[in-house]
């Protein structure tokens, strides 16, 4: 890294002029290309942002694959049914545990898998060969050993070129074993994001799991809670949180979900969204087959979360259960306002960019703006428009090939199941000014004038932080210590750096207080290159090689290291 | 809709039997199309009257490029509906994932069905010559072809070839519904070679579907870039490409394949090879 000088004043910079400096050192079809990408924000009039495109060549992207978007992030959760990854080893290994998705066996006879890393290690043979004899004996000595409930099958890159037909195993091995075997088609290289993988895992998970179980629910309210992944434990709050206002949630998916909370999923009575990107899919396939309505709701940030809460008591319409939901909020209030107001009053006014996800980037400006801090800057990393702009602008995305390669369901309404007093309770509330299926998208909620950027590459982001300065910023571990590096603290929003949860109440103050801590943490203050120390003229220490052999050895090191006696 | 695929050793006339006898389908009024399953994007030429049709896989190239159907899929003689599949150009790429991807963009586009929505008779999928990978049996994978013909001659490699297939067709209707139409013979004017290929089929537990001379008026057909029904309605050849397309619309005879041995083939070719 090098001090370079700039024309422009540092801090001082319109959104303008930020992107133009950012511009500058790409090639004319690059910059044309990123120019679409990075949007001067106008909440009263959005503009329309370019997402969900290819990578650019060259610029270092934080994206990841399909195989990580099925496997890592929708399905993977699912603790009680067998992962295999067909494919060499480094797809399974890689995925083994790197994602904080946590899981907890509470009952007597509960399972969790996801301790292991399965995969049918695809040789040179199997290549040449096809490799569906080895992933039949493979699922087989999987359920010799475990004898799992389900058993879900993942393709990798090699597997979709050599053409092994995964579901024709599937479907044979699940006749063959009598459980539930099916398959999924992530092969890596599809589509442009991790993205592509989470809709193909949520045609999976709608086509063979949910819906198997009709058992009905008794408890009067009922709810999903979809796209939330229990990342440090973000699920387990919120099923506090709603359990102590009298909320029963059928499953979370997929954060600490077991297979049979999946296949139960269809009885309840509303679903509620979190990342709006990596499951609006089940949701709207949901809403179309069995009628169940959807809205979305967030539960990160004090303040939305209890307007997530009350929105679930509004739809409800239970006196009852708003009663307990404000009880409750007030509680919630009350105990988190000391710990709020102290942060708050250190850390007002300090400014935060965030880059992550396909709806973190979102959520987590609130847990900020709690905080009375700015957000000067933010984007995603796989989203697409209508997670930017809301979903107003779905009808007029341009579906390009590269979407068009990735499967979309065709759904009817089921017979049987298909509850048309949910669509009568969903009108009568709409024409009442409830609004469902509603995500207006991040840019509604970021301030006139902040930049945003998709996709944000390694270059933009320095740019960003000698330009703008912020006081920290919200990404991932690829990005994390070029931050750090830079003097500027980073919180990892996907892995949340081994600490939260962040959710509701609760975990807000946890995020409080490490925010607090990173911003006022003097160990930034000590991140001077030595390079840039030497200007300064200090010396550096120098170490020239003996001409003479030592006469004498040292011996006075001997004495210290003096092993003590085994007591 | 039936679903067909034409499979057969490379050069032995897969292509040219399959416009030629689709034209004889399309003559009587059928709707039909045609997807072309080999990156030398050769399937349709005689049907569209030259090649230059942009295939399916050609759209995945350009970023951010709306796909249309109307692009990929062209109208051809008597309104048969033509698209290739297209692929890598030679020594480069991977050719069976091409075939793989371009299926399922036809899935998702809705490709099967007429451009005024209605369904289709016959879609023939018209497979290049080896099946060297998984990709290539992709067409007779669970959902797409269900009958399959293979063309073949009275000469050794091609009857090994159309064994060899066989033996991939054994594989999936053993798992699916796919199965063995018949022989289609191009025939190659090699002694005995009716009747070699009848017994050939006997033995395979399939038939003999059509036998189809040999005759130059094919070559000139191609020369003027048209199938011969187009070419020369009252010629001999163009009533031998309708009998075959009849003997494809009133067949009722699928199989399961039997696969020879290789001592099997030899002893059928010495025995017919040696007869005079």
């Amino acid at each position: 890294m090098t001090t370079e000088e700039t024309s422009c004043e540092p801090a001082e910079l319109t959104a303008d002029q930020l992107k133009e400096e950012m511009l500058k050192a790409y090639p004319s079809k690059t910059a044309k290309k990123r120019a679409k990408q990075m949007i001067v924000n106008d909440p009263d009039a959005i503009p329309e942002i370019g997402a969900n495109s290819r990578t650019v060549p060259g610029l270092i992207t934080q994206r990841g694959c399909t195989y990580a978007g099925c496997r890592g992030v929708v399905i993977g959760p699912i603790h009680d049914i067998l992962h295999i990854t067909h494919g060499p080893i480094g797809c399974g290994y890689y995925s083994w545990l790197t994602r904080r998705n946590m899981v907890k066996a509470v009952n007597e006879g509960d399972t969790n898998y996801l301790q292991y890393a399965m995969s049918t290690d695809m040789m040179e043979e199997q290549i040449v060969f096809g490799g569906e004899k080895k992933l039949k004996q493979a699922i087989q000595e999987a359920y010799d050993i475990f004898k799992p409930k389900a058993i879900s099958i993942y393709a990798t890159c090699p597997v979709g070129l050599i053409g092994d037909d995964v579901h024709t195993v599937a479907r044979e091995m699940k006749e063959l074993l009598g459980i539930n075997v099916f398959a999924f088609s992530c092969e890596g290289y599809r589509g442009v994001s991790q993205s592509a993988g989470h809709h193909i895992a949520n045609n999976g998970v709608f086509k063979h799991i949910v819906g198997l179980d009709d058992t009905p629910q008794t408890h009067p309210y009922t709810i999903n809670v979809l796209g939330e992944y229990n990342i440090g434990g973000d699920a387990w709050e919120i099923d506090t949180l709603l359990r102590k206002c009298g909320i029963h949630v059928v499953s979370t998916l997929s954060g600490d979900v077991n297979y049979e909370q999946i296949k139960n999923a269809h009885t309840a009575h509303i679903n509620t969204i979190m990342c709006h990107r990596s499951i609006n899919y089940m949701a709207e396939m949901m809403e179309k087959k069995y009628g169940i309505p959807w809205i979305k709701v967030n539960f990160i940030g004090a303040d939305q979360s209890a307007k997530s809460l009350r929105k679930i008591g509004a739809f409800f319409e239970s006196k009852e259960l708003k009663d307990r939901i404000e009880e409750v909020i007030a509680q919630e209030m009350a105990a988190l306002k000391p710990i709020r107001d102290r942060v708050t009053a250190r850390c007002k006014g300090k400014k935060a960019a965030l880059f992550v996800g396909g709806s973190r980037a979102h959520h987590y400006q609130d847990l900020f703006k709690d905080i009375g801090m700015e957000v000067i800057s933010a984007g995603y990393e796989f989203a697409h428009r209508d997670d930017y702009e809301g979903r107003s602008v779905l009808p007029s995305i341009k579906v390009d090939a590269d979407s068009r390669n990735i499967e979309e369901l065709t759904v009817e309404e089921d017979p049987q199941r298909f509850r048309s007093d949910f669509v009568e309770k969903k009108k009568r509330l709409e024409a009442e000014g409830f609004s469902f299926s509603d995500y207006h998208g991040m840019m509604t909620e970021m301030k006139k004038n902040t930049l945003v950027i998709d996709d944000i590459s390694h270059h933009e982001i320095e740019k960003l932080i000698k330009l703008w300065k912020p006081d920290i910023i919200g990404s991932g571990i690829k990005d994390k210590f070029v931050i750090e590096k830079m003097g500027i603290p980073c919180k990892q929003l996907h892995s949340y750096d081994y600490g939260g949860p962040y959710s509701v109440f609760t975990g807000a103050a946890n995020f409080y207080e490490e925010v607090d801590r990173m911003l006022h943490t003097k160990v930034w203050s000590f991140v001077v290159p030595p390079w840039q120390k030497e200007a300064a003229g200090a010396e550096r220490p120098y170490y020239a090689p003996r001409k003479e052999k030592r006469e004498k050895e040292n011996t006075a090191w001997k004495k210290t290291a003096e092993i003590p006696e085994e007591v | 809709m039936r679903k067909v695929a034409i499979y057969g050793k490379g050069g032995i006339g897969k292509s040219t039997t399959t416009q030629n006898t689709v034209a004889g389908l399309v003559e009587q009024g059928k709707k039909v199309m045609v997807v072309g399953c080999d990156p030398k994007a050769d399937s349709t030429r005689l049907l569209l009257g030259g090649m230059a049709q942009r295939s399916v896989l050609d759209t995945l190239r350009e970023e951010g490029e709306d796909v249309e159907l109307g692009d990929i899929r062209a109208g051809g003689y008597c309104n048969s509906l033509c698209v290739e599949s297209g692929g890598p150009e030679p020594g480069v790429g991977c050719a069976g994932r091409g075939i793989i991807t371009s299926i399922n963009m036809l899935e998702q586009l809705d490709a099967y069905k007429t451009e005024a929505g209605d369904p289709l008779d016959y879609v023939f999928y018209d497979v290049l010559g080896d099946v060297v990978c998984g990709g290539f049996a992709m067409p007779i994978r669970e959902g797409k072809a269900e009958e399959i013909y293979i063309v073949c001659s009275g000469e050794m490699m091609a009857m090994y070839a159309a064994n060899n297939i066989s033996k991939g067709i054994l594989k999936f209707a053993q798992s699916g519904v796919v199965r063995l139409g018949g022989l289609i013979c191009n025939s190659r004017k090699v002694d005995n070679e009716r009747e070699m290929i009848e017994q050939f089929a006997k033995q395979l537990g399939t038939q003999m579907i059509h036998f189809v001379p040999r005759n130059n008026d094919v070559q000139r057909a191609e020369i003027h870039r048209k199938t011969v029904i187009e070419w020369n309605p009252e010629c001999e050849q163009a009533d031998e490409y309708r009998t075959l397309a009849n003997a494809i619309d009133g067949n009722d005879m699928f199989v399961v394949p039997k696969p020879l041995q290789i001592e099997q083939l030899e002893k059928l070719l010495m025995d017919f090879g040696l007869m005079d």
